[in-house]
């Protein structure tokens, strides 16, 4: 994972809007996403990549 | 070029031209697509991405996700730049131009309707964080230095710290709700995010408030003077703004889209 700069906007909050936010389109012309669950992939994907680069600020 | 059709945007017929510099999803430069009284903004995409299963696949990839929604984002960025898009959420896929057309005729009375609702308009992210660690510099006085002497003095020191969270915690709650309300009086719409999880965002603090307001691109220097002035209110609790975003919070023409 590239460290992400200070001035470039942070990824949470660009998925906030492109993933929660937007026109969603149905129909079966479509083969659009649905609803991407952000929980399973923070888990998945994210949390590790995360905890292997930063250590976790709210640890005691 | 063959591949599947990428829809970043409608907009209504834009004079300007995009960057040319600009890339797109995959790497193809978006190009526009007209169908009547509306423009599709669109690239080519590998099917081999965008299958539904394939999807679900790549979305789990961390670097995958970001490049692909960065390249989404500056996409977005340069409409902003030249009109009022309406962003379509990420990863709206067709197979040909024809599907795409079928689509913007079928939702164009929708699009329009939409399309004026945004009109001159931008989005401005606000956060609330509470600071976890300012319960015992902020208020309830000093902790002592140094070492506790015993288990007692331990407790004692935990439970002053407890206090002075708690007490932060109601303060912050308090703040947002107040700025909430300050902020969606200024502004034409406003939708409440998820707060988001620290491990994502890698920023310290607990986010009690994650709203998004649409306000009139004039108004916007008001807006953003007014949030800053909010910034230094209540110690130990942080406001960030982010933006100006297209109007991604809006774009939702049901009541449940985009709402929290």
């Amino acid at each position: 994972m590239t460290v992400v700069e200070r001035r470039e906007i942070a990824l949470v909050d660009l998925l906030d809007r492109l993933l929660a936010g937007g026109v969603v389109l149905t129909g079966d012309i479509t083969l659009r996403i649905a609803d991407v669950d952000l929980v399973r992939i923070d888990l998945n994907a994210l949390i590790s990549s995360v905890n292997a680069d930063v250590p976790s600020p709210w640890e005691d | 070029m063959t591949g599947l059709r990428y829809v970043y945007a409608v907009c209504r017929p834009f004079g300007a031209a995009l960057q040319s510099q600009l890339t797109g999803v995959a790497g193809d430069p978006p190009r526009t697509l007209r169908h009547r009284g509306l423009v599709a903004v669109v690239s080519h995409v590998p099917e081999a991405d965008f299958t539904e299963e394939s999807l679900k696949e790549r979305l789990e990839d961390l670097d995958w996700l970001a490049a692909t929604a960065r390249a989404h984002q500056q996409v977005i960025d340069a409409l902003t730049a030249v009109t009022t898009p309406l962003p379509l959420r990420m990863a709206t896929v067709f197979r040909d131009d024809s599907g795409v057309r079928v689509m913007m005729e079928e939702r164009e009375g929708d699009f329009l309707r939409t399309l004026d609702r945004l009109d001159g308009r931008v989005e401005w992210g606000v956060k609330v964080y509470v600071e976890e660690s300012a319960g015992q510099d902020g208020r309830g006085g000093r902790e002592p230095a140094g070492k506790p002497a015993s288990g007692r003095e331990y407790l004692l020191r935990r439970r002053a710290r407890t206090r002075a969270g708690e007490e932060l915690w109601q303060r912050a709650e308090e703040f947002a709700g107040r700025l909430h309300g300050t902020l969606a009086d200024r502004a034409d719409d406003a939708r409440l995010h998820a707060p988001q999880n620290p491990a994502l965002s890698g920023a310290t603090g607990r986010n009690v408030l994650n709203a998004a307001y649409l306000v009139r691109r004039d108004l916007s220097e008001e807006f953003v003077e007014l949030v800053d002035r909010t910034k230094d209110d209540v110690p130990g609790i942080r406001v960030e703004l982010t933006g100006p975003w297209a109007a991604y919070s809006f774009a939702g023409e049901n009541p449940e889209e985009g709402a929290a």
